[in-house]
């Protein structure tokens, strides 16, 4: 006890800053390797369903977006209930997929046009009505490559 | 000890600092992994010209998998459980009826259900009322199926799953060394010839 009596009573000296720099750093490396860019922000509820037999989209470059679901608490007195499309940053109507698919691919290569996939992100409450319309828009401009993206976990439950 | 207690108390040596933040930034570096979004991977058939006659098929080669409006599975006229959806698909994939399948060790021969693997297809339709999460699962466990004889097949033949050639092959990700991917193809082909994946969905109907 009487150390710590001794010990305070004289000149406390300054906390060495030097290591200070480096934990910086770490973290300013951490955040940089773990953050993932937001592409956009939803307008929508988007509770993706679960499977199991899934496949990974790993190139981002080669895959598009295109969420539905119903819009979310705070849109609903200006789109309403029923469930939507959203391309992008807006809430669309499924006719609009077209140009959305034509303005993708032009944002890309041409040489990697058949390994553009679309990724459907759609609630799992949405009804297979407004799925099908999707799915029959790309149908129309040959965008086949399709992947319905899912949350991970047991689809039977 | 009294004496040197006096003196200012020497400053922590803060040399090793650095190292120690390099060790956690590796640390964290390896096992940090940008989320990666995944799913069930299919492609759309390519519309048909009206004027086309659907080819005709055999009743017994098709598995007919109904969903309704809300959400009850029938499959064959007869209601089903989706637990069993995957056990009855694989069922009737591999049931074998015409004995050309030499690589079918489970199939029943059953004269109701499909002649051979190749020839079997899977109609699936639904409302347009069925939920996208129903829809999920059912496509889930009918691409299960298909893994699962597929893979097994695969095992069978060359000790891996076919999961793995198909990923190997597919994706980049898997970052296979030079020449693999060329010696996989064409096994993942013949895996894939010899169970195809014949999934046909119909449109849905409208009230």
């Amino acid at each position: 006890m009487s150390k710590f009596v001794r010990k305070l009573s004289g000149d406390t000296p300054a906390i060495s800053t030097a290591s200070l720099p480096d934990i910086v750093f770490m973290l300013l490396f951490f955040f940089m390797t773990a953050t993932t860019m937001k592409d956009s922000d939803l307008k929508i509820e988007n509770r993706l369903p679960s499977a199991d037999q899934t496949a990974k989209l790993h190139k981002k470059e080669f895959v598009m977006y295109i969420y539905a679901g119903k819009p979310s608490k705070r849109y609903i007195s200006t789109f309403g209930q029923n469930a939507r499309i959203q391309l992008n940053d807006r809430l669309a109507e499924p006719k609009d997929i077209n140009n959305f698919v034509i303005a993708e691919r032009a944002q890309r290569r041409p040489d990697d046009e058949p390994y553009l996939t679309a990724s459907l992100k759609i609630d799992k409450e949405v009804k297979m009505g407004l799925v099908q319309d999707v799915k029959q828009e790309l149908r129309k401009v040959e965008q086949l490559k399709v992947n319905y993206t899912t949350a991970k976990g047991s689809a039977v439950d | 000890m009294a004496r040197r207690l006096k003196k200012a108390p020497p400053e922590v040596n803060a040399g090793s600092m650095a190292d120690i933040a390099f060790l956690l930034l590796i640390f964290f570096l390896v096992t940090t992994t940008i989320g990666v979004d995944q799913g069930i991977s299919r492609k759309l058939p390519s519309i048909q010209p009206p004027d086309k006659n659907p080819p005709e098929i055999n009743e017994r080669n098709i598995l007919t998998v109904l969903v309704n409006k809300n959400d009850q599975l029938m499959v064959e006229e007869m209601p089903m459980d989706i637990k069993d959806l995957r056990e009855s698909a694989i069922k009737f994939l591999e049931n074998n009826g015409d004995g050309s399948c030499a690589y079918c060790p489970g199939g029943e021969r059953s004269s109701e259900s499909s002649d051979s693997p190749k020839e079997a297809i899977i109609s699936l339709s639904n409302d347009s009322e069925t939920s996208y999460e129903m829809y999920i699962k059912v496509q889930n466990e009918l691409v299960a199926a298909y893994y699962f004889l597929r893979d097994r097949e695969a095992q069978k033949k060359y000790g891996v799953t076919f999961r793995e050639m198909e990923y190997v092959v597919a994706d980049p990700a898997s970052r296979a060394k030079k020449g693999l991917v060329e010696r996989l193809e064409p096994k993942v082909k013949e895996i894939q010839d010899l169970f195809p994946q014949r999934l046909s969905e119909a449109e849905p109907k409208r009230q």
